[in-house]
């Protein structure tokens, strides 16, 4: 089950690097959003993947009888998809108000802060 | 349905059961408070005339906080508190060392300054959108990520910081911030992600996300886990968020777009905490992979300083040059984690302390010329001795201690690091760090020679003296007199500083104040 769920870990980071080296924002907007999901299915898959009983011991006993669900991934993932969400919540407006003032979604044509013709500082006085 | 138990539970086992002593909780407090001011400041940020004067008392409580918490570790050595009473590694423990507690004054003071000169550079507007709010909460995830003893939570206070940035860096949303934050943003989340990546494989084969519990079970792993990986990885994301080359040109891409005030908080603030990142893991929990990539960081060390100052050397406009200052500066720290010797990150946590006060200022100094002088680029500038000579010679003091010499602060961690980089054989790299000096000072001394010095060029806007002009001259001075000071009387910095490295060299104390009693194996 790790092996399948490795498979499925490495292809979506595939797709998401892959959007991530285009030109475009809107791609590399789409590559974040697979990369957070990316992120947070390994975590579930380095937590190890396990039966779906829940880690609850029964009153009359010390410990747990049968391997149970390991809750601390859940846990990490969940703090984890709210980071991820807000994120992605303002690189969507940030990509969308920079479409808007700079007229562009090519980021090789985004030089506003770095303009391409830029003086060389005085050698001299 | 709440039937006793039948079994008899000790919860001792996994619990703490004595009541955390009162002078513990100081190891929170910073975190916490910054967090409730920022929530107070927010909930009040119409009333814009209120938020400067609460934001400062706010922040210079803070430092007392963090002063307090120094004192206390250098006393008594490393303090823990356990969240939730779950004894750890199963509660998020905070465990605050020299190295944390001195990183977390430092930007304590820096902020303090950064929120006396916003009242000058920030207009109503923007405090209406909420710039103090966003500083205190950028404290609150920088003092996080400082005193924290968890990887994961690590994590999440560099998203606390992160997400506060974004907001200091869009704040009036012009097209050269929309333009830098675009860079900034999509870069940081590509770092962030692959810390939190490592993170996993982390969790994956320690089962653990305490410090000190990783620092105790990695000798056992080391010959069956990929800790190579972890460490590499590590290296590689911590390296992107102290913008060490070449993954660094994030930051002179967006560090000149803000308000002079947000500059000086990233350059002063937020590399840093990257650098105590790669520190705490580097040293402490991976201390013998990172001996294996130590010629890598070598290199990336003395390409980083060499190219930033190059960098510096190449721009018009002084805000750019001051960021490419800054992605030298950590060239230098990386040496002192290269070397991996007392005397080398000694001198990176005492450089570290230097960056953040000087870096700041100089952002300060050069907003301040640019008032005067009407302009940031340098083919434009000049006339701001004539105008302003006592600006102008704080500016020069600042520029000498950046370019490390004395008698200013960048002098004593510039010279124990080449001193360990000559003991550890690395002769070379001890050149790159005095070739920087060279190059550095050549880039300061022009800026000063043609902003300061010469007459003149343009007709400078009679701008009206605005108010906090004033307070924003005090926190200038202040902090080149912290420079000056430290520069003419270094034995205590440096003593911290010692204490600092010998406590990631050796982090018994730090693990046995997490684990008091039986150390898990």
């Amino acid at each position: 089950m790790e092996f399948l769920f490795a498979l499925l870990v490495g292809a979506l980071f595939t797709v998401s690097v892959y959007l991530f080296l285009s030109r475009h924002l809107i791609r590399i907007l789409m590559g974040a959003a697979i990369l957070g999901n990316a992120v947070n299915l390994l975590i579930f898959t380095t937590g190890r993947v396990t039966r779906e009983v829940p880690p609850i011991i029964a009153p009359d006993l010390p410990t747990l009888e049968v391997a149970a669900a390991n809750p601390l991934p859940q846990a990490l993932i969940l703090t984890a998809i709210v980071i991820s969400f807000s994120f992605f919540a303002f690189l969507l407006v940030l990509g969308y108000r920079a479409f808007e003032e700079l007229k562009t979604d090519d980021t090789e044509e985004m030089r506003v802060a770095e303009p391409v013709d830029d003086p060389a500082p005085p050698l001299g006085y | 349905m709440a039937s006793p138990s039948p079994t008899p539970v000790d919860l001792s086992a996994a619990m703490v059961m004595a009541p955390s002593s009162p002078s513990d909780w100081l190891v929170v407090l910073p975190v916490a408070w910054c967090l409730l001011a920022g929530a107070i400041l927010l909930m009040i940020r119409r009333r814009t005339e209120l938020q400067a004067g609460l934001a400062i008392a706010a922040l210079s409580l803070l430092a007392l906080m963090d002063l307090a918490l120094l004192s206390r570790v250098v006393a008594d050595g490393p303090v823990t508190m356990t969240m939730g009473r779950w004894l750890p590694p199963f509660g998020i423990s905070f465990t605050v060392d020299v190295l944390g507690a001195v990183f977390a004054f430092t930007s304590a003071l820096v902020a303090v300054a950064a929120a006396v000169f916003a009242r000058g550079d920030v207009d109503a507007n923007g405090r209406r959108y909420g710039f103090y709010p966003f500083l205190m909460l950028l404290m609150g995830g920088v003092s996080g990520a400082f005193l924290t003893g968890d990887v994961f939570n690590l994590y999440v206070w560099f998203e606390v910081l992160l997400i506060s940035s974004f907001g200091l860096l869009v704040l009036g949303s012009t097209r050269e911030q929309i333009d830098g934050a675009t860079k900034y943003a999509f870069l940081n989340l590509v770092a962030t992600t692959l810390f939190l990546i490592t993170t996993a494989y982390l969790y994956g084969l320690f089962g653990t996300l305490n410090m000190a519990d990783i620092a105790v079970k990695a000798p056992a792993l080391r010959g069956t886990a990929p800790l190579m990986t972890l460490t590499t990885l590590y290296l590689l994301a911590f390296g992107m968020k102290a913008a060490a080359f070449p993954v660094n040109f994030w930051l002179p891409a967006s560090y000149h777009t803000p308000k002079l005030v947000v500059s000086a908080l990233f350059g002063g603030l937020l590399t840093k905490v990257g650098v105590y990142a790669l520190l705490r893991t580097q040293i402490m929990l991976f201390p013998l992979e990172r001996g294996e990539l130590a010629t890598l960081i070598a290199i990336v060390a003395a390409l980083t300083m060499l190219l930033g100052v190059l960098g510096a050397l190449a721009q018009n406009d002084q805000r750019r040059a001051v960021g490419f200052l800054v992605v030298s500066g950590i060239g230098v720290m990386m040496a002192g984690l290269a070397l991996g010797n007392p005397g080398g990150l000694s001198g990176a946590v005492l450089y570290g302390v230097h960056s953040m006060v000087v870096m700041a200022g100089l952002y300060f100094a050069v907003g301040l010329g640019a008032r005067v002088s009407g302009t940031f680029l340098l083919s434009d500038g000049g006339g701001i001795h004539a105008a302003r000579a006592g600006l102008s010679f704080v500016t020069l003091a600042l520029l000498l201690s950046v370019a490390g010499l004395p008698p200013f602060s960048g002098l004593w961690p510039k010279v124990m690091l080449v001193r360990a980089a000559l003991e550890a054989g690395a002769g070379w790299l001890a050149a790159a760090i005095l070739v920087t000096g060279l190059l550095t000072l050549v880039a300061a001394g022009r800026v000063f020679a043609l902003a300061h010095w010469r007459p003149a060029q343009i007709e400078a806007p009679r701008a009206a003296a605005r108010a906090g002009d004033r307070g924003a001259l005090a926190s200038l001075v202040v902090l080149t007199a912290l420079s000056v000071v430290f520069g003419l009387w270094p034995e205590p910095v440096i003593a911290l500083a010692q204490k600092a490295a010998a406590g990631l060299l050796d982090p018994s104390a730090y693990i046995l104040s997490v684990f008091p009693g039986e150390v898990p194996q």
